[in-house]
Parts: C-alpha cells; structure tokens; sequence
C-alpha cells in the first residue's frame, strides 16, 4: 500500500508568501527547527508575480495544527494562510514513472496508462515513462498497479489544491494576491 | 538626492532617532563606517561583538527603544549570534546590522563571508539581506517596524559591500512604501472574551495574576497595578516581570518557578484561575506541566497568538496587546460594579509610572488592604505561607563565610531605590531577583529564556549608556564575569560608570549545586579558584577602580566606596560562600508540589 493519499492526520495548507529570496528556506527552516513533519511540499509562482503559492501537507501527528499555523503566520512573508478541507478541495498531483516494459508485458502496461487515463512521455526498447494527473488517491492506486511490472524510477510531484467552488458560483479561494488579506488567521507580530 | 548605500544607511538609522550605536568595523562594514564620523549618532567601540550585542540589549530593555548594533560579515556577525539568540528569546527589540561580502562574491566562500540571514532566521524575528542600494531606506524602516511592534524582537539587516560603496537616490519611506503585506501586528483584544475573564476574574477564589515579560514591553505596570488593586487579586512576577509590579505592595506574592519563593509558587499551584498576562508558561516557571497548577482555569493574554494554547491550554485566551486589554479588562471591571477604587491610577496614592522615574510604591493601599469578601481566606493563606516559608539565609557573624545573600541586601540597602540591576546567569542570578527589592519597572536586566552568562557587564554599559541619570550595578558570577569582562574596558575609555558585584565563590556555582544534589556530590569541571583571576588587578588593568571584600565588616563600606565614584567603573570581588545553595528549588521536571525549602526551614517537621 502506498503511504500516498488521504490520510486523517494529514492537513494541507496552502500558503501565500511573498516572493522574496529564502522564502522556501524561512517555511522549511520552521518546521524543522520546531520539529513539525512536512509529508509534502510544492512551490510555484501565483497568478501575481509577487507572491507565490506553497501547497503544504503537514503531518499533525508532530504537533497541532493550530501551533503550525500561528507559527507559520509569524513569518513575516507569510500572506495568508488557508487550510483546506480534503472534502471541500480539488487536490491534484503529478505523477512520472519509468516502468520496466519488455514485450511481454508492455501491452499491459500500456493498457493500464490508458484506463487511467495517463500519458506515455518516453519509450525505450523494454522500458516505458508514464505520466499520470490526478487525485492523489488515484495516484496511489496507479502507482500499486504499475508496481507490479517493476518501476525503475518514480517521482512524484507533492500536491496542489484548491479550495472547491461553491453552488453559486462563489469564490471559496484563497485571497487574491492582489489584496492579500489573511482568511483563516489573523496575523499578528 | 545621490548618497552612497553606507550614507543612506546611516542617514536612515539617524531618521529613526537613533542616538546611539554599539559595534565593531572590519573589511566588509567599512563603507558604513566612513559616515559615522560626520553621523549625530553615537558609536560605542566594543572589544567584542557579543559586547556590542548584548550592550544593544541592556539599552533597549531600561529605554524602551530599539538597541542597535553594527559589526562586519563572517567573524563579526557570528560573533554577534548569541546576543541575537538572547534578545529573540526575551523578546527584545534589536536591529543588528552587519556588513557582507560584495554581492558578486556572496556563495563562492569569500573571504570573511557567512550566510548571517541563514544561520540567524531561527534566532530573528526577520532579517533581510539587501542586494539594491535602493531597498535601503524602506527596509531600515521596514526593519525598526517589525523589532518594534507587536511581539518586539530582534532583527537583522545583512548589507553587501558594493550595495554600502555604490550611489543611489535618497528618498523618506512613508509608511506607504513599508512593504510588508504578511505583517500586521494585534493590538486590542476581543471585547466579548475580555468580558468572559472579567466574569471569571470576579467569581475566582483563588485567583493569582501570573504578570510575565510581556507587561513591561507593552508598558502595562500602572495598568496592571490597578487591575490588581480594584480586585484584590495577588500578583506574582516572573523573572522577565521583575520590577513591573512593586515588591513591596502587599499583594506581590514575588517571584515563580525553579528558584521562585515558596507563596508564589504554592498559590499558583492551589490557584482556581491564573491570570496569564504577557507570560507563557515556560518550564522554569510550571515545573512538570502536567502537574502545574491543576486546579486552574486559565485566562491567557499574549500579543503572540502562537503562545496561546501552546504550552497550556487557556479557557480564555486573548490574543492582544497587554496594556490595551487590561485597560479593555478595567472598563468591562466598572461595567460590573467594581469601580475604580481611589488608591489607584488617578488617586493620590502615586502608582509607579512606566517612565522608570515615576514615584515610589505606596505600600498598603486601600484596596489592596481591604481584598473583596470572597477573597479574604485565600489571602490568609498567603499570608501563613509567607510567615510560614519566607526567604531565609544565615549569616554567622564575624569571620563566618560571606553569604551572597548578605552582600546583596547590603547592596539593596545602600543604593537608590530605582538603582537598575543587571545580572549574570547562575546562583547569583537568582539571589539577586529573590533579594533585591524591585520597586520600579526597568530596572533589572537579565538573560532570562537563553540564559546567557556573560550577559551582566555588557547589559549593564548598554543600560547606563541609556540612562545615565541611574546607578547601574551589575551583579555577576565569577564564571560569567570571565566571559565578558572585556567590555570593562569599553566602559573605561567611554567612561561609563557602571558598578560590577561579583559574587566570586570560585565555582560555576549553580551548576555545581546542581552537581552536588543531583549527581551525589561529584563535581566535574566546576572549580574556578577565587584567585585566578586576580579581579582586583584585572579591573585596575581594564581601568577600573577594584576592590576586594572578604568579610562582613568589609562590604559596607566597599559599597559605599564604589558608589561614590562616578568617573569610571568599579568592581568589587565579593568572595562568597562556595557551599551556598539557592532555595527555594523545584528540581527539573519535578512537580511545583515538590518544592525544596531551605533545609532550616523544615527541621524538626520531617518536610
Ligand atoms: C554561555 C553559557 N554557558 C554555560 C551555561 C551553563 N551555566 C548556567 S549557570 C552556570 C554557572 C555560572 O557560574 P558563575 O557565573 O560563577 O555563577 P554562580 O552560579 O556561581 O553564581 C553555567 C556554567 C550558560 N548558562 N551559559
Ligand atoms: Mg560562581
């Protein structure tokens, strides 16, 4: 079984910070330093250049939520901070494998890549890359699939999300980049 | 208007008052140092960076404004990461600048180059390293914001030597070029949960106000005298808390925790509700946290949302500024019936004010003699406690032993009441916060969450450099005296007159107690020798004026000596008792319930 996927003491945040150098090592510096685990972590630039996004999937076996958050919040390029609720989000992930795929079995394999709906990215003479977006959930239930032909190398990508829209077409997101206003916390000094 | 980086450095340290800087020049600062020469600021040249750092600290915490400290890149800044680690533990506002290596070198392990931003984020409330000149005077700004506001804490400003060498425009940052979109520091509290402690606050019948650091830097003494006196309730006074509520009111319970008195620890352990007021429940002061104070309730108000719930959880907690939620606390108090009583603020009885030169105590207030109804058993208790367990030590007179204890009442007694105490960190340390008197906020000076030895000279020079109308008299280890006994010389040719008591017993003496009750007497690497060094002649060489006590009759007038001179400063070598302990002591991670008394206290009882 993959340790991937929905687990209850998993949270993810997602955090908008300011993108200004050693951000990344200010977020990471925390959570070591005060011993939080992070299960994973994703950066990427926003829809506004001054900020960028961190999607992070803390482990709150380590300690309570609430702490990670208010510490997290102290950081000064620390915008804003949402937790998301798995059953209110859209989580994605991305996930690339290098498969063993010799002539036996690389009609199964690629079978496989197309009922999840996967891409294959790079061909070998007895090895295929595959490509596969999706849910974490589905992720892992790929990765256990493919596991059986023999994955010679795997990444995965960590995960993103977003907060879900709601019925009537409401906003449910983080706030805009534009006028960051902390949601979930206050900040404070 | 084109200056170059360093004058706008300079220029922007002048434009946020700066009066006085504590520092060190070397290769990569240079350029910023050139200004100084023509700067209305104050350069005091250290013979140590930790000196600059810990000097910077000592002025922030008797002024109230932000210490400053300039040192080089590489040596210079580590040098100066122990006071950083200091200030971000006691919550002291610092901006720290060092120098850099050019920006072209940064990475390539430059000569004198040291990732400073990286090895101090854990240990800053921010730093910046600044790779425009143009960013300079938005981030200076930026920088005496943040160290200043909310939780106050230090920062550091890392400035690369081309960005200090090169041209750029001048302009004032307004407050619109701040640029700090994550910062927003709390101030009120939530008036429907001040309400909700108010109730919880009057309907207590064991209630202690537990006042820690928080109160002093939101300059919340008189606020906090007056929530005291309308509601009877005792107060007890953290280590970071000294002086910001009178010993000598009668409802001062003094200090908690590891070496805090017997009544103050024993209330908060018996309490029915803890008032928590800017403090956070550190382990020195709640011993084994699950068998602290189980009876509590909790109300908790810090300015720092991520100390609520953190170590205890609070029934109320308000995240906010300490003197605005008192004073939030008191209308919704008046709200309620318990008016203002005429022995406090605005009465004729003269609170201390938070300018440290406010007026005296007025011991036995009207409200504090006469407690509400409901409170007066949980005051008799207090009461027997204090007669029961007070603070003892025993003196044999003649050619006995010179107790600590001794030489500090002697200390307390001869100098001012608003004398300012700085401290070393050991037996001594606690001696001094249990036997000193502390009337008045701002006046004592000590390392309290890192626990810095060496920290008592230099914060002692930084505090008189910023209030020179004041006696300032550090009280020190021999061990801690060791390590920072340099800046003496600072002081000398400065001529900053600071007196130095140290409590010379030869050992690194709480760590030999510790030894002694705890490792069956096996002492390992905790002899010093009272003789080497030779103090007196250390201090002569550093000149100061030295003197020697060795005996009772001697220590009155070797007082009196040094505090008639003003012109340099002295040391006097207190040699003490080596055999002396500090009582009371809750050993770590025991409970509060298992506090050791001095042994006189309990003979005979089979305590
Ligand atoms: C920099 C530093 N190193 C070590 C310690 C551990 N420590 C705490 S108290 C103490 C002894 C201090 O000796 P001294 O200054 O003579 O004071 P005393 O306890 O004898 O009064 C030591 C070594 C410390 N607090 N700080
Ligand atoms: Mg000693």
């Amino acid at each position: 079984m993959s340790v991937y996927g929905t687990d209850k003491r998993h949270h993810t945040l997602t955090v908008l910070v300011e993108n200004k150098s050693g951000v990344l090592a200010r977020v990471a510096g925390l959570f070591s330093r005060r011993g939080y685990n992070i299960f994973s972590l994703a950066v990427a630039p926003s829809d506004n250049e001054r900020f960028s996004r961190i999607t992070i999937v803390v482990d709150v076996e380590s300690s309570p939520l609430e702490q990670i958050i208010k510490q997290l919040d102290k950081l000064i390029p620390v915008v804003s901070i949402t937790e998301l609720d798995p059953e209110r989000s859209r989580e994605r992930e991305l996930l690339l494998a290098t498969v063993e795929a010799a002539a036996d079995t690389r009609g199964q394999v690629i079978q496989l890549v197309g009922v999840f709906e996967g891409k294959i990215v790079d061909v070998g003479p007895d090895r295929l890359t595959v490509m596969l977006a999706g849910a974490p959930t589905k992720l892992d239930d790929f990765e256990d699939l493919i596991r059986a032909y023999g994955i010679v190398e795997m990444q995965r990508s960590g995960r993103v999300a977003l907060p879900m829209l709601d019925r009537s077409g409401e906003h449910l997101a983080p706030p805009r980049p534009e006028s960051p206003v902390a949601l979930t916390t206050e900040k404070a000094g | 208007m084109e200056l170059t980086g360093a004058q706008a450095l300079i220029k922007s340290l002048e434009m946020q008052q700066v009066e006085v800087m504590f520092g060190l020049p070397g290769g990569a600062i240079l350029p910023v140092y050139d200004p100084i020469i023509d700067s209305s600021i104050r350069h005091i040249l250290v013979r140590h960076e930790q000196g600059a750092g810990h000097m910077a600290e000592g002025y922030a915490q008797v002024t109230g404004r932000p210490g400053v400290a300039m040192v080089t890149s590489g040596p210079g800044a580590t040098n100066i990461v122990t006071p950083l680690a200091d200030a971000y533990m006691d919550s002291i506002p610092l901006v720290v600048v060092t120098g850099q290596v050019a920006t072209s070198a940064i990475g390539t392990d430059a000569f004198q180059e040291s990732d400073i931003t990286g090895i101090t984020m854990g240990i800053t409330k921010h730093n910046w390293l600044i790779t425009d000149g143009a960013d300079i005077p938005r981030v200076v700004a930026e920088a005496f914001h943040v160290a200043t506001t909310g939780r106050p804490g230090p920062v550091l400003i890392d400035v690369p030597k081309d960005v200090a060498i090169k041209p750029m425009e001048w302009y004032h940052p307004g407050p619109s070029d701040l640029d700090l979109p994550g910062y927003h520091p709390l101030t009120e509290g939530d008036p429907v949960l001040v309400r909700q402690a108010v109730e919880m606050l009057l309907a207590a019948e064991r209630p202690v106000i537990y006042a820690g650091g928080g109160i002093l830097k939101a300059r919340g003494a008189e606020a906090l005298r007056e929530l005291a006196e309308r509601t009877g309730i005792p107060v007890v006074t953290t280590l970071m808390a000294r002086g910001c509520f009178p010993d000598s009111h009668p409802l001062c319970l003094g200090m908690p925790g590891m070496h805090g008195n017997y009544t103050a620890v024993t209330a908060m352990q018996r309490s029915d509700l803890l008032i928590a007021l800017g403090s956070r429940f550190d382990d020195r002061v709640t011993g084994r946290i699950d068998a602290f104070a189980p009876e509590a309730k909790i109300i908790h108000v810090d300015i720092d949302p991520a100390e609520l719930h953190k170590v205890r959880h609070a029934d109320v907690a308000i995240a906010g500024d300490c003197r605005l939620v008192i004073d939030e606390m008191l209308v919704a108090l008046a709200d309620l019936g318990l008016p203002h009583s005429d022995a406090t603020r605005g009465g004729s009885g003269g609170a201390p004010s938070d300018a440290v030169s406010g007026a005296p105590a007025t011991a036995g207030s009207v409200a504090a003699s006469h407690p509400r109804e409901r409170l007066i058993p949980w005051r008799a208790q207090l009461s027997q406690w204090q007669g029961r367990f007070p603070l003892v030590y025993d003196q044999q007179p003649g050619s006995g032993a010179l107790k600590p204890q001794f030489v500090l009442e002697a200390l307390r007694d001869a100098t001012p009441d608003d004398t300012i105490v700085a401290s070393g960190v050991g037996q001594h340390q606690m001696f001094a916060s249990q036997w000193w008197q502390f009337d008045y906020p701002y006046t004592w000076v000590n390392s309290g969450g890192l626990g810095t030895m060496g920290f008592a000279v230099p914060a002692a020079i930084g505090a008189k450099v910023g209030r020179p109308d004041k006696m300032v008299w550090a009280v020190d280890g021999d061990g801690c005296f060791q390590m920072t006994a340099q800046e003496l010389v600072t002081a000398s040719s400065e001529r900053i007159p600071v007196k130095i008591a140290i409590l010379n017993n030869a050992y690194l003496g709480m760590v030999r107690q510790w030894q002694e009750m705890f490792y069956e007497e096996r002492y390992s690497e905790v002899y010093l020798s009272p003789d080497l060094p030779d103090y007196v002649g250390w201090a002569e060489a550093m000149g100061c004026v030295g003197i020697r006590v060795d005996s009772t009759e001697e220590v009155a007038s070797a007082i009196d000596k040094a505090n008639d001179i003003d012109d340099r400063p002295v040391v006097i070598d207190f040699r003490t008792d080596a055999f002396e302990k500090v009582f009371p002591m809750v050993a770590a991670g025991a409970s509060n319930d298992d506090i050791i008394v001095d042994p006189s206290l309990t003979e005979g009882d089979g305590r």
